[in-house]
């Protein structure tokens, strides 16, 4: 394991310039997370329209990892089902070793079908990291449940 | 150097370890010190050859471990200067010490508009009890600010201690500025508004030679693992008259003196505050770290601490983007930096220093109130002890620069 597949330039860029950062006026689905133990944070808002993303905003504070991990997916998951949105958060999961079972992933290079977030696969060597890139799924995952549409 | 480091570091067994295919720099001691074979065999002799509960058997073996449990107790005593060894109650820990006076002193002797006055860079442990008490009781908390060189702002002490303020608790050493505490005036104060005082010593007591009676408070709390002693057992140090006069926080056996269907009376301090079996073996080893430090010489453990301490300052000055949030002077501070390196997260710089070996620490410390003052959300944190080399400094200053690497700081 090396520090450079941990620290990719995709991690740094997203760390230092998050996309979709800030706050929606009226977000549809929200939520916020937290790692108590190492004080990581992150606060999630989209906007739905039929099921589907069509805006989305974070913000939050923590190490580069748990940042890097919410820009990638704010800026994923536009565009998105929600379903598809669970199958993404179900291969990301699976991709740092969270999940088991089969999401549909090429078992050499798990992170192919999942483009700027492969850059997160070095994580899963850091088991003490996981939980930070985990963090946005995770809220994510409670925001998308919390939408009562 | 002062001490005879290369000699003891050949009594840590854990020294000569390996992480991640480095020799381990171990630079958390802040938040719990190493242990010297003397302190693991003190203990193991104990269960092999002198195990029993103490206290209460009639036979030879159980007043060997009694005679072994008050000698921990006495060595204890010596190496803090208590008048006398009655005077340390034995507790699980710093918190568990500060906890006894909440709830034995606090809860019976506060009342609706009374005052605790804190300092704003307490570890939680001096910040949660009181904010139960205070809960209990409708006293209220008043914190002393910090100056912009880390050390607790006294200037407006005056107007702020009055007759209301019954109980000033500040750590001796702060863990995450390294800044040592205004006893004297802090003492001074309180006495003359005959406010109690209570000094979290959970740092203060493994690197500075403290003499209690000196030092003039009322209570002191500190932890036998952050002094090369095991988890699970620390001390409560108070002045006798005020042990007498306090509740226990807890009921049980061996606290006694004699109990009916309705009403118990308690036993002697200190027993009266150690309800149920102790943590005989714990006690043993605590006696024998007192021992290691005082054959070491608190003295030369200080110089010691100094000296690294200037140097980790010295050194990590030159690092460009880095900022040290303690005192620079070092007859301040104890031997705890804390420190952040441009953006880099705390976090992530202690999984850089982790691949090379070094473990420190990163995140708040258990201080959220102090890291609100710095504006920061966590800091990663060096601390040495007595085992910590030079050369081990330059290992962390090397770390961080690979650190600047990886990120692309310049
Ligand atoms: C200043 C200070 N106070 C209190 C504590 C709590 O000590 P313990 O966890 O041993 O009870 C610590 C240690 O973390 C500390 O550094």
């Amino acid at each position: 394991m090396s520090l450079e597949e941990l620290y990719r330039q995709v991690i740094l860029d997203h760390y230092r310039n998050p996309r979709r950062s800030g706050s929606i006026e009226h977000p549809d689905a929200t939520a916020e997370g937290n790692n108590p133990l190492c004080g990581d944070e992150v606060t999630i808002e989209v906007v739905l329209d039929e099921g589907v993303v069509t805006d989305a905003a974070v913000r939050g504070r923590g190490c580069s990892i748990s940042q890097a991990s919410a820009s990638m997916m704010a800026d994923r998951i536009v565009g998105m089902s929600v379903e598809e949105i669970a199958t993404l958060t179900r291969q990301v999961k699976a991709m740092l070793d969270i999940e088991a079972g089969d999401p549909g992933l090429d078992s050499d290079r798990p992170g192919a079908v999942l483009g700027d977030l492969e850059a997160l696969a070095g994580v899963k060597q850091f088991p003490v990291r996981i939980k930070c890139a985990d963090l946005p799924w995770t809220t994510l995952e409670e925001a998308l449940a919390s939408d009562v549409v | 150097m002062t001490l005879d480091v290369e000699r003891i570091r050949k009594d840590f067994p854990i020294l000569s370890r390996r992480m991640n295919d480095k020799p381990l720099v171990y630079l958390d001691s802040a938040a719990t010190t190493q242990k010297p074979s003397q302190v693991i065999d003190a203990m193991s002799e104990f269960y092999q050859l002198h195990n029993a509960s103490v206290h209460r058997g009639a036979y030879a073996l159980a007043e060997e471990a009694t005679a072994l449990y008050e000698g921990a107790r006495q060595k204890v005593a010596d190496f803090i200067d208590a008048g006398s060894a009655r005077e340390i109650v034995f507790t699980r820990g710093t918190t568990t010490a500060i906890n006894t006076i909440a709830y034995g002193w606090g809860l019976n002797n506060l009342k609706s508009g009374d005052r605790i006055l804190l300092t704003k860079m307490e570890h939680h442990s001096n910040v949660v009890p009181w904010q139960i008490i205070c809960r209990h009781t409708g006293a209220e908390l008043v914190y002393l600010p910090i100056t912009d060189d880390y050390l607790v702002d006294t200037s407006d002490l005056e107007s702020i201690i009055d007759e209301r303020v019954r109980i000033v608790a500040f750590s001796g050493m702060s863990n995450v500025l390294g800044s040592l505490g205004p006893f004297a005036e802090l003492v001074a104060a309180a006495r003359a508004v005959d406010a109690i005082t209570v000094v979290d010593a959970a740092q203060l007591i493994p690197h500075i030679p403290t003499s209690v009676q000196a030092l003039g408070a009322d209570f002191v709390a500190f932890s036998a693992h952050k002094m090369l002693g095991p988890t699970g057992i620390g001390a409560l140090w108070g002045r006798m008259e005020l042990l007498e006069a306090m509740e226990p926080a807890e009921g049980g056996g061996s606290m006694i003196r004699d109990v009916q269907l309705h009403e118990s009376t308690w036993a002697d301090v200190p027993q009266k505050f150690e309800a149920g079996t102790p943590p005989i073996a714990e006690a043993i080893g605590f006696g024998a770290a007192v021992d290691y430090l005082s054959a070491l010489d608190m003295e030369q453990v200080r110089a010691h601490d100094i000296e690294i301490t200037r140097y980790a300052l010295d050194r990590l000055a030159e690092i460009p983007s880095l900022t040290v949030y303690g005192p620079d002077d070092s007859a301040a501070r104890g031997g705890v930096v804390s420190f952040t390196l441009a953006d880099i997260h705390p976090h992530d710089l202690a999984t850089i220093l982790d691949h090379q070996g070094i473990a420190l620490r990163a995140g708040h410390h258990c201080a959220r109130p102090l890291m609100q003052v710095l504006d920061v959300p966590a800091t990663a944190r060096v601390s040495f002890y007595v085992y910590n080399t030079i050369d081990e400094v330059d290992a962390l200053i090397a770390g961080l620069h690979e650190a600047r690497r990886l990120f692309g700081v310049s």
